[in-house]
């Protein structure tokens, strides 16, 4: 039994694959089905699903025109949806263009410092993977709230003589997403500075390029990589993020997250809240898809 | 136009170690490169050399010192604004170009319209003898065709003076001669000043029109080949240039230019010298091994008796260890002009090591 387990090749194969094929079987494709289901089926009074179930394509169609619930009233907007969609998309941009605008600068800097230095300060970069996301965020909101550290900073140098409104708007969610992921950014791009031969930043001052446009025409190319890895990785969580919009803007601020969010809890709608998801993963997938077909071989292959 | 190319005018060059300690890199340096020489600065690793060039470029900027370019100043100046272009020791071609963006990268940044542009690359590829390579990665090429690449990219800007840092260093030893004689070729076709950086001290003998030797950021001797080779003014250059025998002595008395010197108990030797030496002074008698004779009789010059210690027959040459009767080693190097003459002497054989009075060379230092 044993000697033919060691002779053939395909079994082993299957052995030491099955273990994780299995587990994203289970855990993952299956449970993506059931959404499936569910987001063409009714509501059920009491939240999940009507048994049996009744088929219906509604749940879409109210994502795309809010008026068709049946709980819209006379003055409803038809693209509350659509805007709240669009309002994610906005924030996540934003935000990993900060990611990305701090984050390349940064990743910069460690990667020129001596060995040493550079992993403390890489490890100082992932510190905060190490802390409870809830309780940095948390400890986010204490000081940017009114009362809270920075506003009380600023009025004690006088600088300014009410508190800022740092709280609860969108600005504050931006902070929170911000401050969340810019290690995300940080990672592939120092990997891509990382192995950039500065000598060809030299290279290309020898023959004439002014600092930014050696810049420009040598070193971004070069590192693009590491920059489109950062995007593809803050920009798809945070377009769906929902703890941090959700304590940053004190609830006023609705993202795709939070409206699904709030479907599986207080509104008890599975069905909308499952159309949401997959429309919304559709939508992350064509970027994402449209990326790979735009990138090189070598992009592809630094991701 | 200024009497010479690169002008450095006692040039420090300082670096904090990782210690905390101060390095000089280049200590007070002074030399001066005349228009269209092909110039190259020999040392060992560590000799401040590519320190030197990489401040003529403009990647390095002196501690002290000044720098100038055709009479121009150009110590404080940034790399992108010196009429200068340099071939880098690992070429440091820009991999995501083609071969015709990297060539044309210079030209780009000057402004130059693209038609004019893709006509003068391909006249640079010519000029190394790399046509239509124009759509190529770097990537694709073997190190010969990217060192050729590397230098047509310099060679497109005209630029005053090219700087090469180890050019041929990544070659074999076979491309490396080839690539040595089309440099020179190239250089003196195009006219203009090559700073070379090398530490193969050959290489240097073979390319240069004069030759700087440092040792631990100072120029020790600046000269001709010929003039390196054979009238080395301190022991380090005749040691590191080509190979020497040394043999301590004693001055004992000089008659005009004739200088008579004990080497122990191997004898006296007449040495032809300008200098002026005292009595007893000690000096170091460098003379090198293909200037030695190995005779059975008496012959004009310099006779002294010794004993062969081994013999070594390398094809080109044969070459002999012979030791005097004061206990010094010698090498000899003898041209192998008939087949059969390496058997003539024999291991354990008394023989005379001749050589004539103006071969040698008296060095104190």
């Amino acid at each position: 039994m044993l000697k033919f387990f060691r002779r053939n090749k395909g079994l082993q194969l299957f052995s030491l694959i099955s273990p994780g094929a299995l587990w994203i079987l289970l855990f993952f494709n299956l449970p993506l089905l059931i959404v499936l289901f569910i987001s063409f089926v009714e509501r059920g009074r009491a939240g999940s699903i009507k048994i049996p179930p009744v088929y219906t394509i509604e749940n879409y169609r109210q994502l795309f025109n809010a008026c068709a619930s049946q709980f819209a009233g006379p003055e409803c907007d038809p693209f509350l949806y659509i805007g709240i969609f669009g309002h994610s998309m906005r924030i996540a941009l934003v935000v990993t263009f900060w990611c990305i605008i701090l984050g390349y600068p940064l990743a910069y800097f460690i990667s020129k410092q001596r060995p040493i230095w550079r992993d403390a300060l890489m490890i100082l970069v992932i510190i905060p993977f190490w802390t409870n996301f809830l309780v940095r965020t948390y400890a986010l909101k204490q000081v940017l709230a009114t009362e809270g550290l920075l506003n009380s900073f600023l009025m004690g140098l006088h600088l300014i003589n009410q508190p800022l409104d740092l709280l609860f708007n969108e600005f504050a969610v931006n902070v929170g997403l911000i401050y969340g992921y810019l290690p995300f950014a940080v990672l592939p791009m120092y990997a891509s500075i990382e192995k950039f031969d500065h000598s060809l930043m030299e290279a290309a001052a020898d023959l004439g390029a002014s600092p930014r446009r050696a810049f420009l025409r040598v070193m971004l190319p070069m590192t693009l990589p590491g920059v489109i890895a950062a995007l593809v990785l803050v920009f798809v969580p945070v377009v769906g993020a929902f703890i941090t919009p959700d304590i940053m803007g004190g609830g006023k601020i609705e993202m795709i997250g939070t409206l699904i969010n709030r479907q599986f809890g207080v509104s008890r709608n599975w069905p909308f809240g499952s159309s949401m998801s997959l429309v919304l993963m559709l939508m992350v997938l064509i970027g994402v898809v449209a990326y790979f077909r735009s990138s090189s071989e070598e992009t592809r292959r630094a991701m | 136009m200024a009497e010479f190319a690169v002008e450095m005018q006692d040039v420090l060059k300082q670096f904090i170690t990782p210690e905390g300690g101060i390095l000089s890199a280049v200590n007070h340096v002074t030399m001066q490169i005349k228009d269209g020489e092909f110039f190259s600065l020999l040392g060992p690793s560590g000799c401040g050399k590519t320190t030197s060039l990489r401040m003529i470029a403009g990647f390095e900027l002196p501690t002290d010192g000044k720098i100038f370019i055709h009479g121009k100043e150009m110590s404080q100046v940034p790399a992108f604004q010196r009429p200068v272009n340099t071939v880098f020791q690992q070429y440091a071609l820009f991999p995501h170009m083609t071969v015709e963006q990297n060539i044309g990268f210079g030209l780009e940044m000057k402004g130059v319209s693209r038609s004019e542009r893709s006509k003068r690359v391909s006249e640079a590829l010519e000029m190394v003898r790399l046509p239509g390579m124009e759509m190529r990665r770097p990537k694709q090429l073997s190190g010969g065709q990217q060192q050729r690449i590397a230098l047509a990219r310099a060679l497109i800007n005209k630029p005053e003076v090219l700087l090469l840092d180890e050019p041929l260093g990544a070659l074999d030893l076979k491309l490396r001669k080839e690539m040595q004689l089309e440099l020179k070729t190239l250089q003196r076709e195009v006219g203009i000043t090559f700073i070379y950086v090398t530490h193969d001290q050959e290489e240097a003998l073979t390319m240069s029109d004069r030759i700087a030797v440092m040792s631990k950021g100072v120029v020790l001797q600046i000269g001709k080949p010929e003039e390196i080779y054979e009238r080395p003014a301190s022991k380090y250059v005749a040691d590191f240039i080509g190979e020497t025998n040394f043999i301590d002595g004693v001055v004992k008395g000089q008659n005009g230019s004739t200088v008579e010197v004990e080497l122990n108990d191997t004898g006296i030797i007449c040495v032809e010298s300008s200098r002026t030496f005292t009595n007893d002074q000690q000096v170091s008698v460098a003379v090198r091994p293909e200037k030695l004779r190995l005779n059975s009789e008496i012959k004009d010059g310099n006779n002294l008796k010794g004993r062969v210690e081994d013999v070594i027959y390398i094809g080109t040459d044969t070459h002999y260890g012979v030791r005097f009767a004061g206990g010094q080693k010698v090498r000899i190097r003898e041209q192998n002009i008939m087949q059969g003459h390496h058997e003539i002497v024999q291991i354990g054989d008394d023989v005379l090591v001749s050589f004539t009075y103006v071969s040698p060379r008296i060095l104190t230092e």
